[in-house]
């Protein structure tokens, strides 16, 4: 055991990975920076980012995204991070290190240098060569990406878990991918042969190729493709790319170099505090060898870095090994292996589930005795892997038939209720959460998931407990009789569907009479005033200008135009189904120009015009409608666009006419508003090029009629539409798709996306069936009217407000003055204007005093 | 005596009447939100509250600019009350102010100006 030191010592920490970071925190966690000093050095340029999702990067996460922490995390602790130092050399005897840029002295070190891609010594695939590919890093994703511009097929060799992982990626960039392995079967370390097989036929099934059995000799020039791989035996295999993917070596390099003791296959030999052969130096994470063992995840390395922040502070806890049961989902597919998967345990039994139909495999590793999961392996279904894993980690009996574990759960598993877990049930095991400190985050107070994962970090790390976490945390509430507070905010002790219907029984018309009878008497507030004004919107659609309803809208809402950063607004008009006139182009053109607007296509088929101070709205409505406009609703919660393609009319392949059928829904539902924005789409055929199945409402012809597709989202959390009916005529599709907005409008919380309400509906997708198709709840006719009579009452916003002097005088920048905000200032790029960056003004303001 | 008390009482009273300065007109102002006007090199954002929580008529001026986003927006917020307090919304990033210090609620070491305004008849007043 360590005394806290009284002086201030230095504590420095080689690598700035997933687990030096998480060190990090714990150490700041336990009040560190009172006593030391701290360094952290990483060679990379990156500050500290999420390996383990090091693939999103390809789907739209970048560098910043995928950091840990705040960024000023460092600073606010007082803790110097040195980015892009690599770290040349320890003196042991000195207590130095020696970096690019200098030398620190230490008191203690620790070791934090994680693992580095193994190639193998592959003629043609030396140090240097282009094609030397490997998945590790930042960078190395970047390399990746360039290769992949001219490239049509990639390969990469090893097919373990990363292996896939980066088949998946290069799939993802759009090339032709291929997978070498040189075992017999995929994941040799988590899988058996028939979890290999079922796993294969699934990859194969996506348009992967799959090579087992193949070691590759050497790398030539290619005749097709630009490189040739030939295997041992004669086969061969050409490509444009490879990357390496053949498992990992410990980084023991410095450790090496200065003579702290190595384990025979690499990796810094550490004891139960982490400490390597030299007391004043500890490793931790990939680098680190403990018991004869790496481990390659991240869980096990947060838990040293606990162990270490611990006995920094005079508080060791040892560190006894880790799990490494993995559950995944690789290009899709889900794959789970726990325990001992290999049944190498002595008098070991198995239970195998094969499906092959559906290529699932499930195996489960018994103890010799019967009584205990030991082990399992899941291909294709994932689900029953959190019980198994509880099973296995707590040691809990098994049912009299244990077969029934991994049967199809239609057949009536017992699954395991979180009641059934004990209080040590490791939730989540990357931030050593167990059930006991969930539960006791709960009596402390946390209410919703957010507030439990802030206060105990669990599901913060690989994300892999996220769903069990979940259900030990509502059952723990439930139990506890908490009812999860559903009220709005402040004033109304209802939730947005509750006030939904009292709008509608009692017939209300306006904010305050709302507030007067079923609020607490207050203002109302930025949550409640909108979500009221949309309701009272979707009931009974009177024009939001109305004197009443202008207090209660966002500032888009309220001047009919979306508020930019600077304060300036952007202009919409509608362009039904993305359909224009030349006449109309050079209307909307000569609008741009007379008001020097920043003019831009739309992902969403219109165009944008930016850079318009509130004064000058009203002016270029007064053209826009003069021209023949109407307002797109680009600020409101509803209904934006409906996208097109053009369809049977010039399209050789089109088989209905999908503009008009677009220009009808656009007309039909301009200006319907709903608890959250509304997209719609039309595509002609079934080649889909109008991106129907992104949308809230998803229209695709068929050669019989329209199929319907609803529910979809692109945006943070895209989601596929999902096949709602086929082969509608076109009454039969209005029809639809009015009970479905109405229901949706009905029953849905404030700012919930036509997705997110689907998922969360009881009964799924069969109940909306029923309720839209087959009326179960004989409310078809009611919802259909109701639509009728917000389309009714449809006007051009817009053109409501220029017809109202009292209305427009809202419009003023200034109530007493002309001017225009003189804070608001533009520079030129690319032939037009934009907004004034900080740094620029800043600098205007210098030049200014110096002149 | 009686004469003295009421001298001093008139002196007070333009006294203050020279503090009060008009600002624009009632009519300008708009029921349970925010319009903006010039006050000297300011630009003042004036909240108008018909009825407020006391049943009386409630009016505040508080600096038009936004300090989050840099952009002169405040007036354009939505007001409302949050724990008894009025306040406004940045319509940009959503941070609440109290208009009767200025206060906002989510950083509390952040304080915008706020002036004191009044209704005379037609007129809003304000004192500098
Ligand atoms: C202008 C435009 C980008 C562009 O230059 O192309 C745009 C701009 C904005 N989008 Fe968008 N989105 C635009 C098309 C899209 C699309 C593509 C589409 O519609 O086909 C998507 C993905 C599809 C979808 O929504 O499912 C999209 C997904 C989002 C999201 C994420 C929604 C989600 O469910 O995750 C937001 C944020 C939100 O609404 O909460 C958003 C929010 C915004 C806001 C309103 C952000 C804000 O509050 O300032 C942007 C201001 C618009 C403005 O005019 O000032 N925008 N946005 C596009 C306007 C289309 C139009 O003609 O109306
Ligand atoms: C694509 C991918 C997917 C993965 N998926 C999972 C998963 O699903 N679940 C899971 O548990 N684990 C997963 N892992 C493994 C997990 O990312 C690692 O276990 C974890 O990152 C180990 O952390 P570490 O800090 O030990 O090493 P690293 O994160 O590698 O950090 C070590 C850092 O030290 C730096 N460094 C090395 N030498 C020096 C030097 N001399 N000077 C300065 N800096 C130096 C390196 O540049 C590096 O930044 C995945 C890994 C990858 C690559
Ligand atoms: S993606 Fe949409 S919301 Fe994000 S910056 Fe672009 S326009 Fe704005
Ligand atoms: S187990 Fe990794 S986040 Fe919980």
């Amino acid at each position: 055991m360590t005394t806290l030191p009284t002086t201030k010592k230095q504590l420095i920490i080689i690598g700035n990975g997933m687990v030096g970071h998480h060190c990090i925190e714990q150490l700041i966690e336990r009040g560190a920076t009172e006593h030391y000093t701290i360094h952290i050095f990483g060679e990379e340029r990156h500050r500290a980012y999420d390996r383990v999702h090091l693939s999103e990067y390809f789907s739209g996460r970048d560098a910043e995204a995928l950091a840990l922490g705040d960024h000023d995390l460092h600073r606010t602790h007082g803790i110097e991070l040195h980015l892009g130092e690599c770290v040349s050399k320890i003196d042991r005897d000195a207590g130095e290190i020696f970096t690019t840029d200098g030398r620190y002295h230490y008191d203690s070190l620790i070791l934090a240098t994680g693992s580095y891609p193994f190639v193998p010594p592959i003629p043609g695939a030396e140090e240097g060569q282009p094609n030397r590919l490997v998945y590790r890093t930042l960078d190395d994703l970047d390399q990746i990406r360039d290769a992949a511009k001219n490239a049509k097929r990639g390969v990469v060799i090893g097919g373990g878990l990363l292996g896939l992982e980066a088949a998946n990626a290069l799939k993802s960039l759009g090339i032709e991918a291929h997978v070498v392995e040189f075992a017999p079967r995929l994941m040799p370390v988590q899988l058996d042969e028939q979890g290999g097989a079922a796993l294969r036929e699934q990859i194969e099934a996506l348009g992967v190729g799959v090579h087992t059995g193949c070691a590759t000799e050497e790398i030539v020039a290619g005749d097709e493709y630009r490189y040739r791989m030939n295997f041992k035996g004669g086969e061969h295999l050409e490509t444009d790319l490879i990357v390496f993917s053949a498992g990992i070596r410990p980084q023991d390099k410095l450790a090496r170099e200065c003579s702290l003791e190595i384990g025979e296959r690499g990796g810094i030999i550490i004891d139960d505090t982490c400490r390597t052969s030299d007391p004043e130096i500890f490793a931790i994470g990939e680098c680190a060898l403990w018991n004869g063992q790496v481990f390659g995840l991240v869980a096990p390395g947060y838990t040293m870095a606990r162990t270490v922040a611990g006995c920094l502070m005079g508080d060791c806890e040892s560190f006894s090994g880790a799990d490494m049961s993995t559950k995944l989902k690789l290009l899709g597919v889900d794959v789970g292996s726990i325990g001992d998967a290999h049944a190498k345990t002595e008098g070991a039994k198995s239970y195998r589930y094969i499906d092959e139909a559906n290529s699932a495999y499930r195996r489960l590793v018994v103890s010799a005795d019967g009584k205990h999961v030991i082990g399992a392996v899941l291909v294709g279904d994932n689900s029953y892997y959190d019980t198994l894993l509880q099973y296995a980690q707590n040691g809990i009996k098994l049912p009299a038939d244990p077969a029934s574990l991994i049967l199809p759960q239609s057949e009536g598993t017992p699954t395991l209720g979180a009641d059934a877990l004990p209080e040590t049930a490791m939730i989540c095991s990357c931030h050593n959460v167990t059930k006991g400190a969930v539960c006791k985050a709960v009596d402390a107070g946390c209410s919703d998931l957010a507030s439990l994962k802030a206060e105990t970090k669990a599901s913060t790390g690989c994300g892999g407990c996220a769903a069990l976490l979940k259900s030990v945390f509502d059952h723990e509430l439930e139990s506890r009789g908490i009812e999860v507070d559903k009220s709005l905010c402040e004033h109304f002790s209802h939730t947005r569907q509750e006030l939904y219907s009292l709008v509608r029984v009692e017939g209300i018309e306006t904010f305050d009479a709302l507030m007067e009878k079923h609020g607490n008497g207050g203002l109302g507030c930025d949550i409640c005033k909108p979500a009221v004004a949309s309701i009272l919107a979707s009931s009974w659609n009177k024009p939001i200008t109305d004197p009443s309803n202008v207090p209660l809208q966002d500032t888009n809402d309220t001047f009919m135009a979306n508020m930019q950063k600077n304060g300036t607004y952007s202009v919409v008009p509608r362009i039904p189904g993305g359909e224009i006139t030349p006449d109309k182009l050079i209307a909307i053109g000569a609008v741009a120009k007379k008001y020097d607007l920043y003019t831009k296509i739309t992902g969403g088929q219109r165009i944008d015009l930016f850079g318009a101070q509130l004064h000058d709205l009203p002016d270029i409505w007064q053209e826009l409608i003069e021209a023949g406009f109407e307002t797109g609703h680009a600020y409101g919660k509803s209904t934006r666009t409906v996208k097109s393609c053009v369809g049977s009319t010039w399209c050789r392949y089109g088989v209905q006419d999908s503009v008009a059928m677009a220009l009808r829904i656009e007309d039909r539902y301009k200006g319907l508003r709903s608890p959250h924005k509304l997209k719609f789409a039309v595509s002609g055929c079934t080649r889909e090029c109008a991106e129907a199945q992104s949308k809230d409402v998803g229209v695709i012809a068929t050669d019989k009629g329209w199929n319907l597709y609803i529910s979809g989202n692109g945006g943070m959390r895209p989601r596929h539409a999902e096949l709602f009916a086929t082969d509608l005529d076109d009454e039969t599709l209005i029809k639809y798709i009015d009970r479905f907005l109405m229901f949706y409008i009905r029953t849905a919380d404030k700012l919930t996306r036509t997705s997110v309400w689907r998922e969360s509906l009881d009964g799924g997708l069969d109940y909306l069936k029923e309720v839209i198709i087959e009326d179960s709840l004989g409310i078809g006719a009611e919802l259909e009217a109701q639509m009728q009579h917000v389309v009714d009452h449809y006007e051009c916003e817009w053109a409501n407000a220029l017809k109202d002097p009292e209305k427009l005088k809202r419009f003023r920048t200034f109530v007493n003055d002309q001017r225009p905000d003189p804070a608001i200032t533009f520079v030129d790029e690319r032939g037009q204007k934009r907004p004034m960056r900080a740094e620029e003004l800043s600098n205007k303001i210098i030049a200014k005093e110096i002149s | 005596m009686t004469t003295a008390l009421k001298d001093t009482a008139m002196k007070n009273d333009t006294l203050q009447d020279t503090r009060w300065q008009r600002l624009c007109n009632k009519a300008d102002l708009v029921a349970n939100s925010g319009v903006v006007a010039w006050w000297q090199d300011d630009q003042v954002a004036l909240i108008y509250v018909p009825k407020g929580r006391s049943g009386k008529t409630e009016l505040y001026a508080i600096d038009n600019h936004d300090p989050f986003s840099n952009a002169n927006v405040l007036g354009r917020g939505i007001v409302g009350d949050k724990g008894g307090e009025v306040v406004i919304a940045s319509p940009l990033y959503k941070q609440h102010f109290r208009l009767r210090d200025g206060i906002c609620l989510e950083d509390e070491t952040v304080q915008l100006r706020t002036w004191q305004v009044r209704l005379q008849g037609d007129e809003v007043q304000i004192s500098g």
